[in-house]
Parts: structure tokens; sequence; C-alpha cells
């Protein structure tokens, strides 16, 4: 998978664009996530269920995935079943 | 991934928020990616190589800009201040391309190059109608070259610098928040498209959802009418606006409690003028801004709160820090490297390099990374014990002297303070004897007699080396500088050369 590819949650609204991967499976709200929609929504897992929030990143511990949220949803976001977390942008004092 | 994604994020987030403000109208982020989505196709069917923007800042620089980015055809904004030959060469090396702006210019100048050529307001109008509503698009996936700049050439020819989106997206990402900017918040933008710093102001005030308020054309009064008028919180300036700001503050004090910060970059800022301004202005957070095209912009930052630490301070060391150009962002790594290329300590002067995401150091013709990915930024300067980034000048411009190195921006600091000189630049001229050696131009003080040159050469000899003392001292009523503020010093040594 190339970055910039968007994927589509198969449980929620969730839409990410990939910044960073690797050859792991990259999920939200614990089901995997593909180019296209599932013609049947997976059911939202409970364990991935904190939701994703629109203009975030998101990375694994040890930055090797990079996920940008482009569209918000229920879902949380996971790679194999661990949990990525918000990488926070460093704002500039509005220089530009 | 695409720079055209900030666009269609915000018009996602806040379709109906007010994005832009040009000559009174108003555009929404929905309204202005619409218009992109237009200019898409305006540009797939014209089949050219390049989007050139012939124009003051208007609606159509930032259309061109996300519309050229949808297509995947580089955006080449054009310094239209160029005399017509050096312009018609810029167009040659980039046709044929779809040109927006001054077409009466384009067809006299350039006539036979093939260029497709839109009026702004023609463009503008195609741009709002051109959009189906119906059907997909397959849009640039956002792997090549968004921008092309070239260089403003102060010591040679102009490059084509080139931005991927990689390169943008990078920097914007690394330093902006998503939406973070309040629905009031208005960044007063007036640096020319062509300039990195009007292209980076578009991106992230986009990105944050911050109203950008444009004032095409710079004058002082218009741009202190504007700041208050649309309650302005954040502006960017170059020394020379800054400069003209104060000037006029003394004539007119519009409403400025609205302005949170200003932040000012492209130029050496004098401590005069700082000075003068945070006094002005004791309210307003104050952030000097290094960058170059070839970085994506900014590189360094010196903050609001160093700017009021230095003010204050009595050791001469931090309030040395006010012409500094403050700290690295995190999101780079610079170092300071002797001509050897050894890494130097702090406070040894040397060539400034920089490495990271948004530092495409890439032309048209070849890159300038090294192996390693570190940019030669030819920016000459140091960094003091606490990592204070300070400028000396360009590294083209030393002067070397029998084998020794010298800055000119030393020599000039020290003339400076003579009361009668106005302003003051320091070239290498040639030497039998040394090879090189220091050739100056004054512009003597309004209303002062010019100082003499055995005066001159008798302030540098007690200050500095006696290599430093200029071999030739020449007055002038004023130096060459270009629109952005930058001293063109090839100009003084032709000067000098006479």
């Amino acid at each position: 998978m190339k970055p910039g590819t968007r994927l589509k949650s198969a449980a929620c609204d969730t839409e990410v664009m990939v910044i960073r991967t690797a050859g792991g499976t990259i999920e939200c709200g614990g089901a995997p996530m593909a180019e296209a929609k599932p013609a049947e929504a997976a059911a939202l897992s409970p364990d991935h269920s904190n939701g994703s929030l629109m203009g975030k990143r998101y990375v694994d511990a040890d930055n090797t995935y990079e996920l940008l949220c482009v569209k918000p949803g229920k879902g949380s976001l996971s790679v194999d079943g661990v949990a990525l977390v918000t990488k926070d942008a460093k704002p500039l004092p509005a220089s530009d | 991934m695409n720079i055209a994604l900030l666009l269609e994020m915000a018009a996602d987030a806040a379709p109906d928020r007010i994005a832009l403000v040009c000559d009174s109208k108003r555009w929404t982020y929905g309204d202005l990616l619409a218009a992109a989505r237009g200019a898409f196709e305006i540009i797939q069917e014209s089949g050219v190589d390049y989007v050139a923007l012939l124009d003051e800042s208007s609606e159509a620089s930032m259309i061109a800009l996300f519309g050229a980015a949808l297509a995947g055809v580089p955006y080449c904004p054009l310094n239209y201040r160029l005399p017509d030959e050096d312009l018609a060469a810029l167009l040659e090396r980039i046709a044929p391309a779809l040109v927006i702006g001054d077409e009466e210019r384009v067809e006299r100048i350039a006539g036979s190059q093939g260029h497709t050529v839109f009026a702004r307001e023609l463009f503008t109008l195609k741009a709002q109608e051109s959009w189906p509503e119906a059907g997909d698009r397959e849009y640039d996936p956002g792997e090549g070259i968004a921008v092309q700049l070239f260089t403003s050439g102060t010591t040679a020819a102009p490059k084509a610098a080139i931005l991927r989106h990689s390169n943008l997206l990078g920097y914007i990402l690394g330093t902006v928040e998503f939406a973070s900017a309040d629905e009031a918040d208005a960044a007063l933008v007036v640096v020319p498209p062509y300039h990195i710093a009007g292209i980076s102001a578009l991106l992230s005030s986009t990105y944050a959802n911050r109203r950008i308020v444009m004032l095409p054309a710079f004058e002082p009064e218009a741009w202190l009418k504007l700041a208050e008028s649309e309650k302005v919180t954040n502006a960017f300036v170059v020394p020379t606006m800054m400069a003209r700001i104060i000037d006029k503050m003394s004539d007119i004090r519009p409403d400025l409690s609205s302005l949170r910060s200003i932040a000012y970059g492209g130029g050496k800022m004098p401590r005069e003028i700082i000075e003068k301004a945070l006094a002005l202005m004791p309210d307003t957070g104050f952030t000097n801004s290094y960058g170059l095209t070839e970085t994506s912009s900014t590189i360094a930052l010196l903050g609001p709160e160093e700017h009021r630490a230095a003010l204050a301070s009595d050791d001469p060391k931090v309030r040395a820090r006010l012409t500094s150009l403050g700290i690295p962002l995190p999101t780079v790594e610079i170092e300071i490297r002797g001509e050897d290329g050894k890494v130097l300590g702090p406070n040894e002067a040397g060539e400034i390099y920089v490495r990271g995401e948004q530092v495409s150091g890439e032309y048209k013709e070849r890159s300038a990374l090294d192996a390693e990915g570190w940019f030669p930024t030819r920016d000459a300067g140091f960094m003091d014990e606490e990592g204070y980034l300070f400028l000396s000048g360009r590294a083209d411009d030393v002067i070397v002297r029998g084998g020794e190195n010298m800055s000119p921006g030393e020599i000039e600091d020290v003339v400076l303070t003579h009361p009668c000189v106005g302003d003051a630049c320091a070239v290498a001229i040639p030497s039998v004897e040394w090879g090189e050696a220091v050739g100056m131009a004054i512009v003597p003080r309004e209303g002062q007699p010019p100082p003499g040159e055995d005066e001159i050469k008798e302030l540098v000899r007690s200050r500095l080396l006696s290599s430093r003392v200029p071999e030739k001292v020449v007055y002038v009523e004023e130096l060459p500088y270009n629109e952005m503020g930058k001293l063109l010093r090839r100009k003084v040594k032709e000067i000098l050369a006479d």
C-alpha cells in the first residue's frame, strides 16, 4: 500500500489517509480498513470504539505507521489489534 | 498525498466558514473548493505543463494553487515586477503554461511561446462555472511537484526551486493543528503570491480554518486600516513593510487590539525597527521566522516571549538575541559547518545546513541535498550556547581577503553606528595584492553631511581587525533592494567596479 492511499472503515464513518505504513493490517473499530466500503457494515468492537478525530495524526509506538484522519467516526484506529495514539502538531506561534 | 487535501478537509469540516476576503469579496471554503475543482477542469483541458500566475494576490491565486494540485500540474507564480526580458526568459522555461493574469503582457513578451492565457476575472468566473456537480474525477495522487518557484536571484540567475506535495504537507501537518483557528481569527496576507511565505500562508491558514484577509498591494495606511476593519489577529510582513507601518503609526493610530501576533521574515530586521515595533505594540506578540524557498518556509523561530525577554535583559548576550533567528523548529535539524564540511561548535561561524521532511533542497536541474539529506542553505551564520541561530549573510557574500574570511554584516554593523550613515553595504572588490578586499557603499543619512572616507576607515579600524578596513568607499543615494527588501549585493558590486 502506498502513502496517500485513502482507507475507509468497515464499521463506522472514519476515513484515513496513509502517511506511513508497513506490512500489518490497519483497522478501525476492530475491523480491517479498505479502499472501498464493504456491502455490509462490520460490527463496531467495544474495545475499539473510542472514536477518531478529524485532522489528527495517529501513530504506533515505533512510528512505523502514521495515519491522518480525514473523516471522523465512532471506531478507533489500530494496527494488528494494537491501538494507535495521536501525534500532535507542534504549532508555530502563527508565523505565517 | 496531495496538498489539495488541506482545502478538501477544511471544506468538509466548515463549508460555510469564510476562508478568504479579497477586495471586500468573501469566499467560503465550500466556494473555494468548488472553484478549485472547476480550475482542474480548465487545466486538464488545456494540456499544459505548468499553471503560472502573473498577477497580484487574489482569489485566483488560491484557486490556481489548489486547482493545479488537483490536476497534478506544478503551480508557478511569477514575479510580475521583473523587467520584460527577464520575465520572458522565465516564461520560456515553463512553456507551455496556462498563465493567469496580465494577458496583454504575456502576448507582447512571450506571444510565440505557446501559452494559454486567462485574465484573472475570466479564470475565476470559468473556474466557478466549470465544476460538474455529477461525475467522479480522478484527481492527482500528489506524488510529484506541487509548486515551482524561481528564486529571487540576489547572487546569480534565478533557479527553479521545486517543492513536492510531500515537502509542503510535511511542513503543514507538522506545524499546524487542523481546524485550530477560532471563527473570529483572521490572517492578513500581504506577501506577493510568488514568495514562499505567500504560499505557506495560504496553506497553513486553510488547514487551520483561519480566515485569510488579502491585501494585494502593500501600502502602510491600507494595511493598518484593513487590520482594524477586519479585526485581523495574525499578520506576516517583511522588514521593509514593518518599517513603513511603524512610520505611518506616527500619523494614524488605528485600533489594533485584535492583532495578537505579527510574524516577520524574508530579510534582516534592523534592531532599531523591531525595538520600535515592540514599544508601539506592547500587546502584540512578535515572531521572527527564518526560512528559505527550498525549505517550504520556516525552519527557525524567535517567539514572542523571547522577543520581550531579550528586550528586557541587561545581559548583552541575551539582548543580542533580538536580532537572532531564534531556535530551529522541532521538526527539522540544523547544523553549522565549516568549509571542510566539519560540524562546528557554539559561536563558530560557518554555513547553515538543514535537514527534514519539509526540506526540498531540489532544483529543476539538480538536487542540492547531500547523501545524508542535508541542504546547504548558502546562508552563513552561527549558533550560540543555547542554540539560538544568528545569520551573518549569504555564504556567497563572504569576502576572502588573503585567505581570511570576513562577513560583510560584521563590517556594515560597525559602519552603521556612525551618526551620518543611513545605510551601508560591504562587498568584495578585486585586489591585486589580496585577491579580494573590502569595498563599501554608503548612503549618507538625510540632512547630515556625508562622513569622510578616512573617518569611516578609522571607525572600522578602531572596532575590528585592520583587514576589515575598506579599501574603497563610494557614496550613493540609495542601495539596490528588491521588492521583498533583499539587498542586491551583486548590483552593489557592479557599482563598486565602476
